[in-house]
């Protein structure tokens, strides 16, 4: 493969956890919730994936990542939610207490018990002819199941958000909370489904991370990509779509020390390593436009 | 004021016995031994003269400093959790100019440069997030913590590049000449003045919110900057900036302070997650500067102690996180924190 190809390649697959979990924060975020505790929920996925792939393979890793992202995320609602906790410093307590227990699960569970914590990985999926397009063929069109998925999700997404009454409900309580309660809706329940949802895609950007590409559990795995899809779904203008073409070119960035590899750069690798996070800081401060923000966000629930 | 004081000493009474309840379940199902854990974990924070000066109170110094850089910035509702990257910013820019001094001043004055140069960068690290806040409108809770990870890879570089020492075989730079390092208080510990400078910060910072006319303004924007500005006609803006960039100053001087009197020289992993434990600091302080006094010491304690559990024991090092993290949630969930974090922030 061409040093492009690779690079389109690396692109896709370093985006798809990222896409996942910034689909997830997109509803939170249009329920008015911000959830900085995605970090949390993607690292217990991740470790969920590694203890249920023990019980059933890949199909148990995906539903053991799914479970313990909505177990994360469901005590960030009983505090956001059920006790009107502020939300920040809510979501950094849960970020915490997920790389902690994760790390200490795993030091007793895998390290310390001798078993070694590897799991397969999905097979790649590849059309026959969007296949052998060049570049974006393979990059695209040869991936895992799990970055399949995301074509069908992110279009539904959209769907569900602008053509239905749940998705009408749920910006409904983004914007204008006091507004949607009169007219029938309960904001405590739209935010808590909303924020269960976000840990549902949270734990499958863990899955992804542990079964389609490492094969593995690594303390603190996640590295950030929690608070980096918060400024994907910024950068994305919360919208499904454009949040996952926010996600590939955050993938990008984060390719580009393998395309720097493999053409030789001669430029530090920790450049590389730090731009997916100058990018964040670029995309935030470019999204300023605050129209485009759900009204309510972050804003301490009232009623 | 009373039944506010004795209420908040109630609450931290119950966060720790809540506490400590959840640390035992948390060793106990990880499988270890409960009592010779916990003996470890005394026995490495106060079982000895040496375990409380010479571990518990290094650790608490940094722990402390970065609750005060938290705190700070708290109280102007400044959600600045960049602690930690404003502590590495701090160790690099003292390692940076130290190493150029070399021993070329005298002690004092070499000191204070280095010391006064982390502090500076620290600053210079939070005034990133600071203008972005002010000019962008950009969530310093996300841009704090990316500046987080863009600051430990900046270590990263430096000690591999330009600051590695010359045989260019381990990924650090040469020791800090002796005299760029802090005094210790005695001649049998490893504790440094710098505890000393943190316990007189922590009363200079008290000193400021509860007397002076900055502090006022300082907490009146913290408690609701849409009321500051029209009722007071407070520079809401102007004193947010300075909040962050005090917050930025104090945890660089933290990192100044940990090179300088502890580690004396630059390693990437400097900070054993200092900065978010701080969060933790502050808020079982109720970021009261005095009270981070205390809650410092706890932490320290807990760390140091934890240090020894997993080296005596086997209790994972990642204990002290879950704790921290269970704290602040404790907190939470029987105070929910009231009006002085972030509702202020507009």
């Amino acid at each position: 493969m061409s040093a492009l190809g690779a690079f389109a390649e690396s692109s896709v697959r370093m985006a798809t956890p990222l896409a996942y979990a910034a689909l997830g924060e997109l509803v939170v975020e249009r329920a008015g919730i911000i959830n900085i505790g995605l970090e949390g929920m993607i690292i217990a996925g991740a470790f969920g994936a590694l203890a249920g792939t023990g019980f059933a393979g890949v199909a148990g890793g995906l539903a053991g990542a799914a479970m313990s992202g909505v177990l994360v995320a469901g005590l960030f609602a009983i505090f956001v939610v059920g006790l009107r906790s502020d939300q920040i410093i809510t979501g950094t307590a849960i970020s915490l207490l997920g790389l902690g227990l994760t790390g200490a699960l795993y030091q007793a569970m895998y390290v310390d018990a001798g078993v070694i914590g590897r799991t397969t990985t999905m097979g790649v999926w590849s059309l026959p002819l969007l296949r052998s397009i060049p570049i974006l063929g393979p990059a695209f069109f040869a991936q895992p199941a799990l970055t399949w998925a995301l074509y069908a999700i992110a279009p539904a997404l959209g769907w569900w958000l602008y053509r239905t009454p749940a998705g009408l409900a749920l910006r409904a309580v983004g914007e204008r909370p006091a507004a949607a309660a009169a007219a029938g809706i309960s904001p405590s329940r739209v935010r808590t489904f909303a924020i269960l949802f976000g840990g549902l895609m949270g734990g499958l950007s863990g899955a992804t991370l542990v079964l389609a590409q490492v094969g593995g559990f690594a303390e603190g795995m996640s590295a950030g990509r929690g608070f980096i899809a918060i400024a994907v779904v910024a950068l994305g203008r919360w919208t499904p779509l454009g949040v996952w073409l926010a996600a590939l070119l955050f993938g990008a960035a984060s390719a580009l020390q393998f395309l720097a590899q493999a053409m030789g750069w001669s430029v530090p690798y920790q450049v590389w390593l730090s731009t997916p996070y100058v990018l964040t800081l670029l995309a935030l401060a470019g999204a300023r436009r605050r129209s485009v923000a759900p009204a309510a966000l972050g804003a301490r629930a009232t009623e | 004021m009373r039944p506010r004081a004795t209420h908040d000493i109630v609450l931290a009474s119950a966060v720790l016995v809540a506490i400590t309840g959840l640390a035992l379940g948390v060793i106990a199902i990880g499988g270890h031994p409960v009592l010779p854990a916990l003996a470890a974990l005394l026995r490495g924070s106060f079982g000895s003269p040496f375990a409380f000066f010479s571990a518990t109170l290094v650790r608490a110094t940094p722990l402390i400093l970065l609750g005060l850089a938290v705190g700070l910035a708290f109280r102007a509702g400044v959600l600045n959790i960049g602690g930690e990257g404003q502590f590495h910013a701090g160790a690099c820019a003292a390692v940076t100019v130290g190493l150029a001094l070399g021993g070329s001043l005298p002690r004092p004055l070499s000191i204070l440069v280095t010391v006064a140069a982390g502090t500076a960068g620290g600053a210079l690290w939070a005034g990133i997030a600071a203008i972005l806040k002010r000019s962008f409108g950009v969530l310093e809770v996300i841009s704090t913590l990316m500046l987080n990870f863009v600051a430990a890879l900046a270590v990263s570089f430096l000690v591999r590049g330009p600051l590695q020492e010359p045989t260019h075989v381990y990924p650090y730079p040469p020791a800090l000449n002796p005299s760029l390092q802090l005094p210790t208080l005695a001649a049998d510990t490893r504790l440094h003045i710098g505890f000393l400078a943190a316990l007189g910060l922590a009363f200079g910072l008290w000193w400021v919110l509860r007397t002076t006319a900055r502090g006022f303004r300082l907490r009146v924007v913290g408690a609701g900057a849409a009321a500051a500005r029209s009722a007071g006609r407070v520079d809401v803006t102007g004193v947010v900036t300075a909040a962050f960039l005090a917050s930025g100053a104090i945890a660089g001087f933290a990192g100044a302070v940990e090179v300088t009197g502890v580690t004396h020289r630059l390693f990437e992993g400097i900070s054993p997650g200092y900065g978010y434990s701080a969060i933790a600091v502050a808020l079982l302080a109720r970021l009261h500067p005095l009270a981070i006094i205390g809650t410092g010491i706890f932490f320290g304690a807990l760390e140091a102690g934890g240090a020894a559990m997993q080296r005596d024991a086997g209790v994972p090092a990642q204990f002290a996180l879950i704790v921290e993290a269970l704290v602040v949630l404790c907190v939470l969930a029987i105070d929910r924190l009231g009006p002085r974090t972030s509702e202020g922030t507009q």
